[in-house]
């Protein structure tokens, strides 16, 4: 017989499937959207804002070489016109979300902290994706039928 | 006794036909559990609660985390 020591918590946190009344469907990891940019700390602002604008996920996240989330930019450094590296602008340690988390919760947090987007990570901080909280409030939405 | 193991070595042997048994409360298997898990409460494991276990193929077991 073998333990998976870790157990549930470490499975769902790593957007792995999920069965049960609350399952995977129910999650925010299945409701992300991976048509975002990604760039490395040291790009320049110029080039970040034209991946950005071509994409309609959004403010873009900015990952090491491994894809794990360092950092991200405001509103203010990414709607500017300095060119600096990423680097010198980007915000360290954004917050993020796990996939296993329930979309109701992750609305909910958007709601109260005024957030049009959230990142949405791994345990092992790997970027999955970008929660965008208007499919997030449209996916809780209970359908008309 | 009970081996650890780690997700990616789990992950493995469940596509080689090994068994998953969730320890948790019944409520809470119903609430979420892995793909193809049986639910067997720690409080009811014994020798009748497990005879339906292929005892030829490996059998994992887990509970929340490692609390």
């Amino acid at each position: 017989m073998y333990d998976y020591v870790a157990g549930i918590a470490d499975w769902a946190s790593f957007g792995l499937p999920l069965e049960g009344e609350h399952d995977s469907g129910t999650r925010v990891g299945a409701h992300v959207r991976t048509d975002l940019a990604t760039c490395r700390p040291n790009h320049r602002l110029t080039e970040v804002r034209e991946r950005a604008s071509a994409l309609r996920a959004g403010k873009p996240a900015f990952t090491n070489e491994r894809g794990v989330v360092v950092g991200r930019l405001g509103r203010v450094s990414l709607g500017g016109s300095d060119d600096v590296s990423v680097e010198e602008a980007m915000s360290l340690g954004p917050r993020t979300v796990r996939p296993s988390l329930e979309l109701d919760k992750a609305v909910e947090r958007m709601r109260t902290q005024s957030l049009t987007t959230l990142p949405v990570t791994r345990s092992d901080g790997v970027l999955v994706g970008v929660l965008r909280r208007d499919d997030a409030e449209r996916a809780i939405q209970p359908s008309d039928d | 006794m009970s081996v650890p193991i780690t997700r990616d070595r789990l992950q493995e042997l469940l596509r080689h036909g090994a068994q998953l048994v969730e320890v948790l409360p019944e409520d809470e298997y119903d609430y979420e559990h892995l793909p193809g898990a049986i639910t067997i409460p720690l409080k009811m494991l014994d020798a009748a609660s497990v005879s339906s276990l292929n005892r030829d193929r490996a059998v994992f077991v887990y509970c929340y985390d490692t609390q």
